[in-house]
């Protein structure tokens, strides 16, 4: 077994029982990047000699017993719309191509106060609009279990990087289902908490109120952990909400009995492919073998969420990204007759296609005439979604479904219908409107050998009820490895 | 020809006196190098979210209870979309669909000597935008951010004005009760009071509004004045041969005494507003609004009626003292250690404003403490020293707020009350000037003012001007 095969709060152990140094699970994780980005591209920088100098310290201070975190030393990638104080943050984007932040997000503030060592910046999708990790400016990122396929997205180079063990654990962000559906893709686990509790200050904003910074990781274990340590109430966010409770490890327990399950029955109709509709329902079973009482329920609104999220999402995004113009930092064009045609020249050069479409589709359901037939109605379905959902979780404590409607596309496939591809986004869209938090973490394997992802997500503020759910359910079966581990 | 009446509204921007910015915690001072007062929140840097400054929404809430608004107990935030390299997330973040104050009015005196009631529509807060500065040297516009941020509200009335003065008795109005709260200086000339003007025409009679204009680029209230004069002529030239006024903001050049079209409704931006995604609602709980509301102060209108009643100091005496707020407070500072208003009042209206017009001090400048003028006061009334030593002090305690007890004792400036040496420099003078001596004899009158200036020389100002002249008499 290799130093790489092994989990975040694993490595940790190790790391404070001295059977590894930070410096060599430092230099194991650049060397298996080194080994594989030709053939995945997960990463857009890293970051090594300042992980290496940064990796000394933390030892010192593990060894002053200054640093007690189960991820102390442990070695991390960060989504690169997540801003690293000195170190290069695009989006994935030619606009932000050199863009050094002033500051570090506060997320990962606090990983570095646990003793988090960060080694890079992961890909995705440009400004985080997309599924698949096509739209990054610096090429696509492969998925781990077959190359000839994408990793999902956004948060595709952290998914990716997490399968093929560049790294033992990253920082996603999920506006849409950028964590959740990756993971799904990449056969790996990842959580989406509530809306408000880790910090988005650093986190540069795609939909300002569907935006959460969360886990990728092996496992359930690890994603309670790195969830505990990232959260926090920050008065620099107003809207970072104080909670009562941060201790997600202690739902780390093996005990289902009684558990209430939903499954929407909204979620398993046309569209979802049978092998995963198959392991997902086994999924359930194996849970109601553990005493969760299973009940199929009617969700409803599902269908008028794709269009309520692209609403919201491309509108907040349209105003959020307004402020990259070629004026203070990024990209500028070589050449330009004035102010509006630089701001044009600039903009038509920096952002990619996908962006300039929302770009688009987001001033337009603003501008005046139409912010009432779009804006507002889609804040009105919005408000009735969260509806559907607080009456379901009068019933439920966790709704069990899919992640994505199919398993991971391959290369190409998706961007040529944009429609198409934002239709995959339907099973984990709904979470970001009404604000809940959700898990993703592999259920099986396709014919063709690609994981398939299950889906729990809960009512506000409950991430005990999803983390126990899918700890159960991951007690149940072994973790597999992606053939580029 | 035909009468027309003149109809005007007012977009009035108020620069608050908060410490911090509206959305971070850096120094809203103004000056510092380019970009000092700065953060990532307000020059727009990828991932900064913006926090209110609670102060921001406490001084809109007491404008707006000072200006008889509604207070919106569940206020909101809006984005304002725009492209301007002076607005570095090329979004403003403003109040659109639920500003903080609604509904309001305050009473203005018209010139035939009655009250009107200039309605409020709206008051919402904002932030204001950085600086461009222009190279000379280069190509190239600098920006400077250490504005960006500063927080605004946004007085917006009704079209109830009928003329300049109207216009300019209402910000005088406004300018007074903000300036009471501590809210904001309030300047024109400087921009922390910036007004836009909102006027259209129709024919006298008429209901109906004329097409109006927005005039921007007023930095005084004679600038107003004549701008709205201008822009009156403008528009009836325009109706009277038989042309349509445009919808347009137009800029006003002072100096020239001219606007010039900036853009036409047909250019005007949809700013795209939408509800500002990181910003909770503001919810102004019953409590923190009977803070508010406990705190606000004294107001102009009150004060000049308590003058009256209270100090008896004549109405054109309480007028200019009330005028600002710092000046009120000296009064009423002063008033208490001595328990003279009459005297205060005269000090305050002649010396003080004599020695302000002189510096360019204004009000909010002067650094002479009530105290000292108190003893000032004490001792000209106690005739302790001469009204000549007595303003010579003041400019003393002016300046430099020294305390004149102690002054006048180091400098021996204590008028000479012992009647002996008095007499002997008297007899000294009358036995030096014959001439005058005689003159004074033979029913010149002018001679006895002479011989007194005589005497004030010798006594190197020290004497009491009546008791010399008595004197003086007597010997003659």
């Amino acid at each position: 077994m290799s130093l790489m095969n092994l989990t975040a709060t694993g490595l940790g152990e190790k790391i404070k029982d001295k059977e590894i140094s930070v410096q060599e699970a430092v230099q194991a994780a650049l060397g298996a990047i080194e080994a594989k980005e030709a053939e995945l591209n997960s990463f857009v920088t890293v970051d090594g000699d300042n992980a290496l100098k940064r990796a000394e310290e933390v030892q010192e201070l593990i060894n002053g017993g200054k640093l007690k975190s189960p991820l102390a030393g442990v070695p991390v990638a960060i989504k690169d719309n997540i801003c690293t104080k000195g170190l290069r943050t695009t989006c994935s984007s030619k606009i932000l191509g050199s863009y050094i932040p002033g500051y570090t997000a506060e997320a990962v503030l606090n990983l570095e106060k646990a003793g988090a060592v960060v080694i890079g910046k992961t890909n995705m999708d440009e400004f985080a609009m997309g599924s698949t990790t096509e739209t990054s400016y610096f090429g696509a990122t492969k998925n781990p279990w077959d190359t000839n396929h994408v990793p999902g997205g956004s948060s595709g180079g952290s998914c990716a990087a997490v399968a093929a063990e560049e790294c033992f654990y990253a920082l996603g962000s999920d506006t849409g289902g950028s964590i959740r559906q990756p993971c799904s893709f990449c056969g790996v686990t990842g959580i989406k908490p509530t809306y408000g509790t880790v910090s988005r200050y650093g986190l540069i904003a795609y939909g300002s109120s569907l935006d959460q910074i969360g886990p990728v990781a092996k496992d359930v274990t690890d994603c309670a952990a790195i969830l505990e340590t990232i959260s926090s109430y920050d008065n620099k966010d107003s809207t970072s909400i104080k909670r009562r409770d941060y201790n997600f490890t202690s739902a780390l327990v093996d005990d289902v009995k009684g558990m209430k399950i939903g499954i929407p029955s909204d979620y398993f109709g046309a569209g979802l492919d049978s092998e995963v509709k198959e392991a997902v329902l086994n999924a359930a079973k194996v849970l109601e073998e553990k005493g969760a009482e299973i009940e199929e329920f009617n969700l409803s609104l599902v269908d008028y969420a794709i269009p309520a999220y692209y609403i919201i999402a491309c509108a907040e995004a349209s105003s959020n990204l307004a402020r990259f113009d070629g004026v203070k930092y990024g990209y500028r064009t070589d050449s330009y007759n004035g102010l509006h045609n630089m701001y044009k020249k600039t903009r038509s050069e920096g952002f990619g296609a996908e962006v300039k479409r929302r770009i688009m589709l987001g001033s337009f359901v603003l501008s005046s005439g139409y912010y009432d037939a779009y804006y507002i109605k889609a804040l009105k379905t919005k408000a009735l979604i969260k509806q559907a959902f607080d009456k379901a979780f009068s019933k439920y404590d966790v709704i069990l479904g899919p992640a994505a409607p199919s398993t991971a596309p391959e290369l190409g496939q998706s961007l040529s219908d944009p429609l198409k591809m934002y239709l995959g986004d339907i099973y984990t869209i709904s979470a970001n409107l009404a604000g809940l938090p959700g898990i993703t973490l592999p259920c099986g394997l396709s014919s063709r050998k690609l994981p398939i992802g299950l889906q729990l997500l809960g009512n506000c503020f409950e991430e005990k009820n999803i983390i126990r759910a899918a700890y159960a359910f991951e007690q149940t079966r072994e973790y597999v490895h992606s053939p580029l581990a | 020809m035909k009468q027309y009446e003149t109809v005007i509204g007012l977009e009035v921007h108020v620069e608050l006196a908060t410490k911090t910015k509206i959305f971070c915690s850096c120094p809203t001072e103004f000056g510092g190098a380019p970009n000092s007062h700065t953060c990532p929140v307000c020059t727009g840097m990828p991932g900064s979210l913006p926090v209110l400054n609670k102060k921001v929404v406490e001084y809109a809430v007491a404008v707006g209870l000072a200006t008889n608004c509604h207070i919106t107990r569940n206020c909101k935030f809006d984005r304002k979309n725009y492209f301007y390299p002076d607005n570095p997330q090329n979004y403003q973040i403003s109040q659109l669909y639920y500003p903080i104050c609604r509904d309001g009015g305050i009473g203005i005196s018209t010139e035939d000597g009655g009250t009107k009631t200039i309605r409020i529509h709206e008051i919402h807060m904002e932030e204001d935008a950085g600086k461009l500065v222009h190279d000379e040297w280069g190509e190239n516009s600098l920006i400077d951010f250490n504005r960006s941020g500063v927080p605004l509200i946004e007085i917006v009335s009704e079209p109830d004005m009928r003329s300049a003065d109207e216009v300019i008795a209402y910000l005088d109005k406004l300018r007074l009760i903000i300036q009471y709260l501590g809210a904001s200086d309030c300047k024109l000339q400087e921009g922390s009071m910036r007004a836009d003007v909102n006027l259209s025409v129709r024919e006298a009679g008429t209901e109906e509004f004329g097409t109006r204009t927005e005039m921007k680029n007023l930095n005084s209230f004679k600038a107003i004045t004549r701008a709205v004069e201008a822009e009156r002529e403008r528009q009836i030239d325009i109706i009277e041969s038989g042309g349509k006024v445009v919808q347009e903001t137009r800029r006003w050049d002072d100096n020239k005494e001219y606007s010039y079209a900036m853009r036409s409704k047909e250019d005007a931006q949809d700013y795209r507003y939408f509800p500002e995604p990181d910003l909770a609602p503001v919810v102004i709980s019953d409590e923190w609004l009977a803070k508010i509301k406990a705190a606000q102060p004294e107001f102009r209108d009150e004060k000049l009626k308590r003058y009256k009643e209270e100090y008896k100091i004549p109405e054109y005496d309480a007028q200019i003292i009330t005028e600002d707020k710092h000046l009120a407070d000296i009064f009423e500072e002063t008033t208490a250690i001595c328990n003279n208003p009459k005297k205060v009042s005269n000090w305050l209206m002649v010396e003080t404003m004599r020695l302000m017009k002189e510096s360019g001090i204004e009000p909010g400048g002067l650094k002479f403490s009530p105290e000292n003028l108190a003893k000032l006061i004490d001792l000209a009334e106690t005739r302790k020293i001469n009204s000549q030593t007595a303003k010579e002090v003041f400019e003393k305690v002016f300046y430099d707020n020294i305390d004149p007890v102690k002054y006048v004792k180091e400098n021996g400036l204590e008028t000479v009350s012992d009647n002996g040496a008095l007499r002997e420099t008297i007899k000294k003078v009358i036995e030096a000037n014959p001439q005058p001596v005689e003159d004074y004899h033979n029913g010149k009158k002018k001679a006895l003012g002479f011989l007194t200036g005589q005497i004030m020389k010798e006594m190197k100002g020290k004497a009491d001007p009546a008791m010399a002249n008595e004197i003086l008499k007597e010997l003659l």
